[in-house]
């Protein structure tokens, strides 16, 4: 019961709890004959179990890439899931203009490199009208730029469902939700009136308007993703690498000068920090970590002595306990 | 935000130690559970405990649970564990968990998920839903309740859904003075009930999930307990995967073809394992190939096990889709479209026997009925009651019969080809969980050749015969059967239509009008009728067909029942009347030689399964004649048979 540790003051623990597990009983080995999956072969052929039911039962999905490390699993098991073809659903990126340079370069990478094809969306009202989380709030700038925007896209190219890369363990009415969820014409979510996923068997058939949200990572934890991404070598935005970077600290966080748009309070400089980010958003709504974990092994070790857990980067987070629930009902992925 | 935990000075130490780490995760095993529990049992707080003492939870996490066990929390300001598991803010003001909610820990053996299921009484459904995917269940008693009707209701849940291995945890401990004999007397109680369910491999550990007594560490209020901690047993019982040692099935998910050169069927090994040059059946069909390779994107592999989603190539061409399941040749999937099985139903709106609903079973999705409904089970005393339907949250024993055969096994041999869910066709709501107890109709049987006459007329829906019509020329026997055959295609029946004229047109234009022709031409034709019988066709044959003798041998050629020989009389000086071909004319002006009735004889049938006098009836009239007495026919059949086809 030892490998995640809430208090440990000095490294010497670590020690103690990266030693190999004892071996296993005989009882566990299970027959010889057929190998046992470990728990990370199980989460993938899960994952890949409910793409491939996806692309199966619905005319016309889509793969939501937010850049982050939770998609570049995700769109890593689509890879498998349908090779040699590749995914034959399209990305799709929710742009708010307000993402890390970096998340977009890494973003147009990959897809070249993959050959898939990328769908870049902005709302153009909300371009139009100058919405930012400096001039409107985090609240507002959330809204229309992310969920409004994500409403509009899928909208206008009629996707009936969309792949995400949420997971249940990151927040309380996650924890709830399905892995085929359903969103009605207003692309709301009720969550009351779930329908029951029993076994392996999901229900994909749509009434009229309804679309469907899909989680393939529902059952990961982002201990998993980690040593995911470390056990098949997944490439990600260099973001979650320790490097100095410039950055301010507001309201205890600290917050990267990814370019001028960020207005400097009076008395504020930016500083060189080494930092990193343990989650990926809009620069001015995601906190990032002092840390010299520059490396997957580093940041996995930070990650089991970690006290904080990821979402509190995430500035929307911290609105009322209820926060999440409520923008999902509106909406918000 | 800042991070106070000091890091080492230098960081590679680390690094290499947690590669080791890292390295050992890799043969960490996954245990799926479920917690029942009645609503004050303390369930939420046994869960809220693990992630607690498992350190699960981080800073801010306890910072909030801190805050809100201080706002709502039920234990006088103490951490109330609760509050973490109850997600939706509707129900942490009612104070009753409403749904599924799925957890997550660690330790260094296992990684854990935790199917978080309600006690409440309407919500049967969603505890069925979380013991679906569960390999062990937590079966959660209040030391000073014992065992309550809803232990009794879960337990038979969790022995429906087929999980054998049970932890008994005896709560609230603390509470009863930790007093051994309490506990002795609630295990001895439950032990008793649970036999009927053939739940026999039971844990039972004395706790107090408040206290954190016996969770992840023994303690010392109850020295009296010998046993392992709650975490300490479920990290330790053997759930070894019995689906990887049973015959290998792999329902087809998805056919993989992005190009003319590849063809690969996607899917997840529902049980047993598969290796290259392995014979396997495809099912409802029955086709038999090898596989050719099983693809990857990390390369093709020498072995695929259950559990597994993997691409597989045949070494055939043949015509598999999504739906079908891949099998061992010697113990292949069931495959039948009528079966018996366990129904929970899950919707507000009543299971309505002889609705059409979908069935989804694996990757296979099919309309369906429920026929019977055998009885329903109180979930509280196992009674079984008469019923004609079903409501929220009953259990009952109905037959179902599909539109189509399918590939299936039994549920108490495996879960994902033996589990199923009903889909209401307007409101596309999920209305039902469906276990497979029993095939009731073998009707696609898996051996190629065995797919017999019986096989192809079932699939067909209806009996195979021939209808033979005889007559003298221009008696109106195709006319008759032009009308019988429209009728039976209307409803729906499969049939042919094979007529003199235009038979000798093609299979007998080598033939002509002798004695010794005439006979090899009936031969012929009731030999094709055979085949097409076979087949499972209504055949109808319009032939002259003068002699008894050929007639006897057609008859004789086809089982009991399949020949009826369906008599058109036209006396001769009325069909002469008639000529509507002009034939008479011209044999009896000598231009045709050997025509029947002129200068050939035509012997009339002695006893006919159906005379015709269409003198006293008109064509139409004859048809639906034919017709209604066909229908009787089947039925007296049916009878005879004892099986409705």
């Amino acid at each position: 019961m030892t490998d995640r540790v809430i208090d440990v003051k000095d490294a010497a623990v670590l020690d103690s709890i990266i030693q190999p597990p004892s071996p296993l009983p005989v009882s566990l080995a299970g027959p010889l004959s057929a190998p046992r999956l470990t728990h990370l072969q199980r989460l993938e052929a899960e994952s890949i179990h409910i793409l491939r039911e996806v692309v199966a039962e619905t005319q016309n999905p889509v793969m939501l890439y937010s850049i982050g490390k939770d998609s570049a699993v995700m769109l890593h098991l689509a890879m498998k899931a349908f090779y040699p073809a590749k995914p034959p659903f399209p990305l799709l990126h929710v742009d708010t203009t307000w993402k890390f340079r970096e998340m977009i370069a890494f973003r147009d990478q990959r897809a070249v490199d993959l050959g898939l094809d990328l769908l870049v969306y902005t709302n153009p009202e909300g371009l139009a009208r100058g919405i930012g989380p400096f001039t409107h709030g985090s609240a507002i700038h959330t809204q229309v730029m992310k969920t409004e925007a994500l409403k509009q896209a899928l909208d206008r190219y009629g996707f009936d469902a969309a792949f995400g890369g949420a997971r249940r363990d990151e927040e309380k009415s996650r924890a709830k939700e399905r892995i085929f969820s359903f969103r009605n014409e207003q692309h709301r979510w009720d969550p009351k009136n779930q329908r029951p996923e029993l076994w392996q068997l999901y229900n994909a058939r749509k009434n009229k308007g309804e679309s469907i949200r899909v989680f393939p990572l529902s059952n990961w934890t982002e201990l998993d993703i980690w040593e995911y991404i470390y056990l098949e070598n997944i490439p990600i935005v260099p973001l979650y690498f320790a490097a100095e970077r410039p950055v301010v600290e507001r309201d205890g966080a600290l917050i990267m000068v990814d370019d001028d748009r960020l207005p400097m309070k009076p008395g504020e400089t930016p500083q060189m920090r080494r930092v990193r980010f343990r989650t990926l958003g809009c620069y001015p709504l995601t906190g990032a970590i002092d840390s010299d974990a520059d490396s997957l092994p580093a940041i996995i070790r930070e990650m089991l002595l970690a006290r904080t857990s990821e979402r509190q980067g995430r500035v929307i987070d911290r609105d009322g306990g209820a926060s999440m629930e409520q923008k999902k009902q509106e909406g918000y992925f | 935000m800042a991070p106070d935990t000091p890091l080492p000075e230098t960081p590679e130490p680390g690094v290499s130690e947690i590669e080791r780490y890292l390295a050992a995760q890799q043969s960490k095993s996954l245990l799926r559970f479920i917690t029942c529990g009645s609503v004050d049992d303390g369930k939420s707080t046994l869960i809220g405990r693990l992630l607690y003492d498992s350190k699960m939870l981080f800073e801010d996490q306890l910072a909030t649970l801190e805050a809100d066990s201080r706002k709502v929390g039920t234990q006088g300001g103490d951490l109330d564990f609760a509050l973490l598991v109850d997600g939706l803010s509707a129900e942490r003001e009612q104070g009753i968990t409403i749904d599924v909610a799925y957890r997550f820990f660690n330790t260094d053996r296992r990684k854990f998920i935790v199917a978080d299921t309600p006690g409440h009484e309407q919500y049967t459904r969603n505890m069925v839903t979380g013991a679906s995917t569960a390999d062990l269940a937590i079966i959660l008693i209040d030391a000073r309740k014992g065992v309550l009707p809803q232990t009794r209701r879960h337990s038979f849940l969790v022995s429906l859904l087929g999980i054998r291995k049970i932890v008994l945890a005896v709560n609230k401990m603390d509470l009863m003075g930790y007093d051994q004999a309490v506990f002795d007397r609630v295990v001895a109680e439950y032990r008793a009930f649970a036999r009927q369910l053939d739940l026999t491999d039971i844990q039972a550990i004395p706790l107090s999930a408040l206290k954190g007594d016996n969770v992840t560490t023994l303690t010392d209020a109850m020295p009296w307990y010998q046993g392992p901690t709650l975490i300490g047993h479920l990290e330790t019982v053997e759930v070894a995967d019995l689906r990887a040692s049973q015959p290998f099935r792999l329902p087809v998910q998805w056919v993989n073809r992005p190009n003319l050169d590849f063809r690969g069927y996607a899917g997840t090994i529902a049980a047993g394992t598969v290796r290259p040059g392995d014979r396997i059946r495809v099912l409802p069909s029955g086709q038999e190939s090898r596989v050719a390779r099983i693809v990857t994107h990390d390369g093709d592999l020498p072995l695929a096990v259950a559990g597994q989603s993997v691409t597989l190539t045949l070494t055939d061409e043949i015509d598999i889709s999504r739906g079908d399941i891949l099998s061992t040749l010697d113990e292949a999937a069931e495959a039948a479209d009528q079966m018996e099985a366990t129904l929970v139903w899950m919707s507000e709106a009543p299971l309505l026997p002889g609705r059409p609903y979908i069935l989804k079973l694996g990757t296979k999705s099919v309309p369906a009925t429920v026929a019977t409904l055998k009885h329903k089970i109180n979930v509280n005393t196992l009674e079984q009651l008469a019923t004609k339907t079903l409501g929220l949250n009953e259990v009952g024993l109905a037959t179902l019969s599909l539109d189509q055969a399918i590939a299936f096994d039994v549920y108490r041999n495996n879960r994902d080809t033996g589990g199923f869910i009903l889909i209401d066709r307007l409101t596309n709501e999920t209305v039902a969980a469906g276990l497979i107890r029993s095939a009731i109709v073998r009707t696609v049987p898996w051996q190629v050749l065995d797919v017999d006459r019986r096989a192809r007329s079932q699939m067909k829906g209806q009996r195979p015969r021939v209808l033979w019509f005889t007559g003298l020329s221009g008696a109106g026997k195709s006319t008759i059967a032009n009308l019988v055959e429209k009728k039976l295609h209307a409803h729906g029946r499969h049939t042919m239509l094979l007529d003199g004229d235009n038979v000798r047109h093609g299979l007998n234009r080598d033939l002509g009008f002798t004695d010794a022709d005439r006979v090899e031409n009936i031969r012929r034709v009731a030999e094709v009728s055979k085949l097409m019988v076979d087949a499972g066709l209504i055949v109808l044959v319009s032939f002259i067909s003068p002699y008894r003798a050929e007639r006897r041998m057609a008859r004789e050629l086809l089982g009991p029942g399949e020949f009826l020989e369906v008599f058109v009389d036209t006396p001769l000086a009325v069909a002469e009347g008639r000529d509507v071909k002009g034939l008479y004319a011209k044999a009896r002006a000598g231009k045709i030689p050997n025509f029947t009735g002129i200068d050939s004889p035509y012997e009339p049938p002695e006893s006919p399964d159906v005379r015709i006098d269409t003198q006293a009836m008109t064509a139409e009239q004859a048809a639906n004649h034919i017709f209604t007495l066909l229908s009787r026919f089947d039925e007296d059949a049916d009878l005879v048979d004892g099986a409705a086809i």
